[in-house]
C-alpha cells in the first residue's frame, strides 16, 4: 500500500507544532499501525530526520500506552481496539491519514504525538485503591461471598486500561469513563464499600483539578473504549457521588 | 456543591426534568385550543389568574428556564477550554449523534425562539395583569375572555407560524438528546433505559410536534 502520512509534530511543550506530510509506500496490510510508525521511523533516521515521538509498550493492546487520533478516531478506526491491535487492512491503498496526539487540557503534548497522561496516575492516587492490611496474615479475598452480577460488573469496570481514548474522544474532554469505572470497580465490591464514600468524592474532586470537562452524555467515550467500558458506571458514579455528598459527615 | 462537575451536570438534568414536565402541561392546555375555544379560554384565565400559578410557579418557571439556559453556557464554556487545541480532523459523526454534539446550537436557537415567544405572549400578559392591573382576562366591549382570539391572532402572519415551526424541530432534536441524558445524568441507567429511551424518542418527536400542529392549525383556521 501506498499512504500519504499527515502527522502532528511537536518539538516540545512550548512548541506550537503543526501536521506534515509524509508518504510511505510498501506497506504492508498485515502491519499493526505501530509497526507502519516503525518503518516510517526508520525511513526518517536514514534520512537524518527526527524520528516521530509515539508512546508505546506492550503491543498486546494490555497497557495502555499507545494513544494516537488517527483520521479523526482515538485509535483509528476499529472498534474494541488500542492502535497496537489496528491493522493496515482498515485502510485502502491511497489513503491520507490523519495522526495526532490525544487533545485534552488535562493531557498536554510533551513530543509528537506523546502526551503527559499522569493526571490519570493522580486520579487514581485519590482513591483507586483499597487500604488492606498486608503485614502477612491478610484474609483470602475469595473467602467473601460476591453476587456473580456485581462481580461480572466489577471485573469489566477494571478492564479499563487507562490508555485516555475517552478524554481524547469527548467533545468535551471529559475524564469521567475512566474516574467511573476505577469507581464502579472498587464499589460493586464489599472489600471497596468501606472507603466508597471518600473515594468518589477525592477522586472526582481531583478529575475537575485536572481540568477535565463535563460529561454531555454524547457516549463517544463508550464507543470508542478499547475494553468496552460502559456508560453505565458514569451512572453509577454520578450515584454514587450524590449519595456520598448528601451522606457525606 | 456546584462547584464540582456531577453536581453542575445533575442540576442541569433537575431543571431539565422540571421544564419536560413544563412543556408537556403548555402543549395541553394549547391542545384545548384546537377542540374548544371556550375551554381553551377557561384554563388560561385560570392559569392567568390563579395566585398558586402565577405567584409561585411563574417565577419557579423562570428561575429553572434562566438557570438551564446560563448553565447549558457555563458547561459550554468550561468544556470548550477543557481543550485548549482542537483536532486537525475529528470525526465525532463516527461514536455520536448530531444530536448530543449539539446541544449549544439547538439551545440558542430555542433561546431566540423563547425572546419571541415572550414578545408575542408573555409579555404582553405581564403588562396586562401587572402593569395595567386589569386581571378580568376580557376586552371592554367584546364577548368573552380575549385568551383564544388572541392566540389565534398571532399565528395568522406566516413568517411568524414558519419560525415557530422551525424553532420547534430545533426543540425536537435538543430533546432527542436531552430527555435521555438528564436520567444517565442523575444516575438512572438500569433495566428500565431501554423502555425509557423509547419513549424519549416519542417524547421528543410528539410534543414538538404537537405545537406544531397547533400553529398550522391557527394559521389555516383563522
Amino acid at each position: 500500500m501506498k499512504l500519504t502520512l499527515k502527522i502532528w509534530r511537536q518539538k516540545n511543550s512550548n512548541d506550537k507544532g503543526g501536521i506534515q506530510t509524509y508518504p510511505i509506500d510498501n506497506v504492508s496490510e498485515h502491519m499493526s499501525f505501530l509497526e507502519m510508525m516503525d518503518v516510517l521511523n526508520e525511513q526518517l533516521i536514514t534520512q537524518g530526520t527526527d524520528p516521530i515521538a509515539f508512546d508505546h509498550d506492550c503491543r498486546e493492546g494490555i497497557c495502555g500506552m499507545c494513544s494516537m487520533y488517527i483520521n479523526g478516531e482515538a485509535h483509528g478506526p476499529d472498534r474494541g481496539v488500542t492502535t497496537c491491535q489496528l491493522h493496515m487492512r482498515k485502510f485502502k491503498d491511497g489513503d491520507t491519514i490523519y495522526i495526532e496526539p490525544f487533545r485534552a487540557k488535562g493531557f498536554p503534548v510533551i513530543k509528537d504525538l506523546v502526551v503527559d497522561r499522569t493526571a490519570f496516575d493522580r486520579i487514581q492516587h485519590a482513591g483507586g485503591f483499597v487500604s488492606v492490611n498486608t503485614s502477612g496474615n491478610t484474609q483470602d479475598a475469595n473467602a467473601i461471598p460476591i453476587p456473580k452480577d456485581d462481580a461480572d460488573k466489577a471485573f469489566d469496570a477494571a478492564t479499563c486500561i487507562g490508555c485516555g481514548a475517552c478524554v481524547a474522544s469527548c467533545k468535551n474532554a471529559s475524564a469521567m469513563l475512566f474516574v467511573s469505572a476505577k469507581v464502579s470497580q472498587f464499589s460493586l465490591l464489599p472489600q471497596g464499600k468501606v472507603e466508597a464514600k471518600r473515594r468518589v468524592l477525592n477522586m472526582v474532586e481531583q478529575m475537575d483539578k485536572e481540568g477535565f470537562g463535563n460529561c454531555t452524555n454524547t457516549g463517544a467515550c463508550e464507543v470508542e473504549c478499547p475494553k468496552g467500558i460502559s456508560l453505565e458506571n458514569i451512572a453509577r458514579m454520578n450515584r454514587e457521588y450524590l449519595k456520598a455528598s448528601l451522606a457525606s459527615d | 456543591m456546584l462547584k464540582s462537575s456531577i453536581a453542575r451536570k445533575v442540576a442541569m438534568a433537575l431543571s431539565a426534568f422540571f421544564l419536560m414536565i413544563f412543556l408537556l402541561q403548555h402543549l395541553a392546555i394549547n391542545l384545548t385550543s384546537v377542540f374548544s375555544a371556550e375551554t381553551f379560554n377557561e384554563l388560561s384565565q385560570f392559569m392567568g389568574t390563579n395566585p398558586l400559578i402565577q405567584f409561585v410557579m411563574q417565577p419557579v418557571l423562570l428561575f429553572g428556564v434562566l438557570f438551564h439556559f446560563i448553565m447549558g453556557f457555563v458547561l459550554e464554556f468550561r468544556n470548550r477550554s477543557s481543550r485548549s487545541v482542537n483536532y486537525v480532523k475529528n470525526n465525532g459523526a463516527a461514536n455520536s449523534s448530531w444530536m448530543s454534539r449539539n446541544m449549544i446550537l439547538s439551545g440558542l436557537v430555542i433561546l431566540a425562539f423563547f425572546c419571541l415567544h415572550f414578545v408575542d405572549f408573555w409579555i404582553p400578559e405581564i403588562n396586562t395583569k401587572f402593569i395595567q392591573g386589569d386581571w378580568t382576562g376580557v376586552v371592554a366591549g367584546e364577548e368573552g375572555f380575549r385568551y383564544f382570539a388572541e392566540l389565534q391572532h398571532k399565528f395568522v402572519n406566516p413568517i411568524r407560524v414558519g419560525v415557530y415551526c422551525l424553532a420547534f424541530v430545533f426543540l425536537a432534536l435538543h430533546l432527542l438528546h436531552g430527555f435521555n441524558s438528564a436520567f444517565q445524568s442523575v444516575g438512572a441507567n438500569n433495566k428500565y433505559t431501554k423502555g425509557l429511551k423509547k419513549f424519549g424518542t416519542a417524547y421528543a418527536i410528539l410534543v414538538p410536534l404537537g405545537f406544531i400542529f397547533i400553529a398550522l392549525f391557527h394559521h389555516f383556521n383563522h
